[in-house]
């Protein structure tokens, strides 16, 4: 079983659409959203939910008032600032946006009234679709730990795909290069990067690039909507050779990506035939033949 | 001598855990005796971050002086390191096998990680 | 006054909006400030092409153990939830990366054998671009502290500026981080199903927040109809709608601002301006 990392660094070039594209191209695979922060590949997946549980990703604390003696301790020792003072005589709270789940004050109430327990920050999904079972998430709103949901999905993906003798797994990544994108790559086999032929996309692509070099995994391009900017398009090529990236392909820029998604369908199924259809099809073709 | 296997079930015949730090059961045997007992590591399971320091701490108060893994993160390897726990690589496929590789001297000892720690 | 350019799904044009409003706020003779606080992928610099001043690294606070104090009595690491400390045969291993600088094993420490030393997790750059102070974070590829660097570049916010921060795309911990105290957050998103879905999540996010908010539509003539649906069943204000014209697509794709390459547009964002200082 190969695991296929679906990546951009920057947002909005195309990587969950593309991701969707090899989902329906694959014979034998599974498919994982990691993108939890803002998961949309079930819009055109439309998974059928056969197993949701509660994904705990940390702790958190809670002061019980009736234990509460207004010592005022844990204001003192809490760094992120998330022990509210109260005014005049209410009662001492936490922020739960604020606390960091690090334990601090719990540990050191002298009334040991602050609880300090497991809380739940989403639900993590088993699915079936059209192409094959489906793992993703929904992350509560302002939630923390995606790393680490991020880490549980790919995990049980992974569980799945070799209970079931799959010969892929398909993993649409999260953006950015922080602490959600290294929990999907790590000990990956292969990362595809997203791109598109502007500057943004261009500097983007070189640090996630350099990330995923960093954990040594075999790296590969598409430049989306090449046609956009053909000199960039060209730069972009370049820079990846001289960083002994492979351009497993370039997509055409066309609204029928807009047209696809809103029709809830991949561009394969949407557009088959079509330019944008053929770039897809050709990019998968390159991609799989580099394992 | 007292060696540690990470494995997915509860005795010597189960399959090796190829994870270090989430591998769910620790099976501790004693290489002179064969006798062996097994120890719950399924806490670290839920861990959000370090699942292999809280392994390789687990392995150390075993008591332990070598373990046996498929793979292993670098966070890992310091801390076994720092409890001078010598670590092994084996791809056996059960406990035993892994066990019967090491007194035959067929395993070499690593101080490196094999793989990226973080989350995985 | 602060302002927040945020967004559930990446890739809307945040970047686009905020660099711009920041132009034709900076043309009318006012003070304003641009802080990159999209410190995964800060592109700021792409379009405002700022002349850097001064840059500081970014630093957290790690542990440090004086081992000829330490004790062995092990607190240092139960109280840590992250494996950053660990106790062992007389040594004590810290991992830097894990840390998230509670202070909870400095405090715990009956000996005071352990202090914190200042580690860099990224860089904060300052300098000017025209008439627009220009601040931008730079995490360290490898780096996990998203939030931190965040918080080390809104202490370079200007009280006396309108400050317009360009956030990280999504709705967690970093967002919160750049979005949780603005005076005012405009949400960016485009009229498709993945730009609905993000938007709906965002949207929750800043009530949750309880900040002021209204809506930017970029790529307005794409898609369908139901993210202005959607604005209008809620009530949130549309305050900037920027069609989808090619000539925007080519003047971002190398770099260029949309207000001074297709002046075209340059109203929009004149317009979206007038509509913020009205709420101020």
């Amino acid at each position: 079983m190969k695991e296929l990392v679906i990546i951009s660094g920057k947002g909005g070039t195309g990587k969950t659409s593309i991701t969707a594209a090899f989902a329906a191209l694959a014979d034998n695979a599974v498919v994982a959203d990691c993108d939890v922060d803002a998961a949309d590949l079930h819009l055109v997946l439309a998974p059928h939910v056969m197993q949701t549980q509660d994904f705990v990703g940390g702790k958190r604390a809670e002061i019980d008032p009736h234990r509460c003696t207004r010592c005022g301790l844990c204001v003192d020792v809490c760094r992120f600032d998330a022990v509210k003072r109260p005014h005049v005589d209410g009662d001492y709270c936490i922020d739960a946006i604020s606390c960091e789940g690090c334990g601090v004050c719990a540990a050191f109430c002298p009334q040991q009234a602050i609880a300090f327990e497991d809380c739940t920050n989403g639900q993590w999904f088993v699915s079936e679709t059209r192409f094959g079972p489906m793992v993703h998430a929904a992350l509560g709103i302002a939630e923390e730990n995606s790393g680490k949901l991020v880490s549980l999905i790919r995990r049980e993906a992974r569980r799945i795909a070799e209970e079931e003798k799959k010969d892929l797994l398909i993993v649409d990544g999260s953006p950015g290069i922080g602490c959600p994108v290294i929990a999907s790559i790590t000990g990956a086999d292969m990362v595809l990067i997203v791109t598109e032929p502007t500057l943004s996309g261009m500097h983007d692509l070189g640090r996630v690039a350099q990330l995923a070099a960093n954990f040594s995994i075999p790296t590969r391009v598409c430049i989306n909507k090449a046609d956009l900017n053909p000199r960039i398009a060209q730069d972009i090529e370049n820079n990846a050779h001289k960083r002994g990236i492979g351009v497993a392909g370039r997509v055409r820029y066309t609204d029928a990506f807009t047209k696809a998604q809103i029709m809830q369908c991949s561009i394969v199924e949407y557009a088959d035939g079509a330019e944008a259809a053929e770039d897809t099809r050709n990019l998968w073709r390159n991609v799989t033949h580099g394992f | 001598m007292k060696i540690v296997i990470t494995a997915q079930g509860q005795d010597v015949s189960s399959p090796l855990d190829p994870r270090f730090g989430r591998a769910k059961w620790l099976v501790a045997v004693d290489t002179e005796t064969g006798g062996f007992e097994v120890h719950d590591n399924t806490v670290n399971l839920n861990a959000s971050s370090g699942a292999g320091i809280q392994t390789a701490q687990n392995v150390a108060r075993l008591g332990a002086q070598a373990v046996i893994t498929g793979n292993i993160g670098p966070n890992a390897v310091k801390t076994l390191d720092a409890a001078n726990v010598a670590v092994f690589l084996s791809k056996a496929s059960t406990v035993q096998e892994a066990v019967d590789a090491f007194k035959a001297g067929e395993l070499s000892e690593t101080r490196q990680a094999n793989v990226e720690g973080h989350w995985v | 006054m602060k302002i927040a350019i945020a967004s559930g799904k990446g890739g809307t044009g945040k970047t686009t909006i905020a660099t711009n409003l920041a132009f034709v706020i900076a043309e009318r003779g006012e003070p304003v400030q641009y802080l990159d606080c999209d410190v995964e992928e800060p592109n700021g610099h792409i379009f405002l092409r700022p002349d850097i001043r001064l840059t500081e690294p970014a630093t957290v606070a790690v542990p440090e153990v004086d081992l000829s104090r330490c004790s062995d009595c092990g607190k240092c690491g139960r109280i840590c939830q992250y494996s950053a400390i660990v106790p062992l045969n007389g040594k004590v291993l810290t991992f830097e990366q894990l840390c998230h600088s509670c202070g909870g094993c400095v405090l715990v420490c009956p000996q005071k054998a352990i202090r914190e030393k200042r580690k860099t997790i990224g860089y904060v750059d300052e300098g000017v671009s025209g008439g627009v102070m220009f601040v931008q974070g730079r995490l360290e590829i490898g780096d996990v502290r998203t939030p931190a660097l965040i918080r080390q570049v809104k202490r370079k916010i200007d009280s006396q500026a309108v400050a317009i921060m360009d956030a990280p795309p999504g709705t967690t911990c970093p967002v919160i981080e750049a979005v949780r105290d603005e005076d005012f957050v405009l949400l960016v998103t485009e009229p498709t199903p993945f730009g609905l879905h993000d938007l709906k999540l965002a949207v929750e996010m800043v009530k949750k927040l309880k900040r002021a908010f209204a809506a930017v539509i970029n790529r307005s003539n794409i898609g369908d109809d139901r993210v202005h649906r959607y604005c209008r069943e809620e009530g949130i204000d549309i305050v900037m709608e920027l069609p989808d014209d090619r000539k925007i697509a080519e003047a971002y794709s190398s770099g260029r601002m949309i207000a001074e390459a297709v002046p075209d547009y340059k109203h929009c964002f004149e317009q979206l301006a007038h509509a913020l200082e009205v709420r101020k």
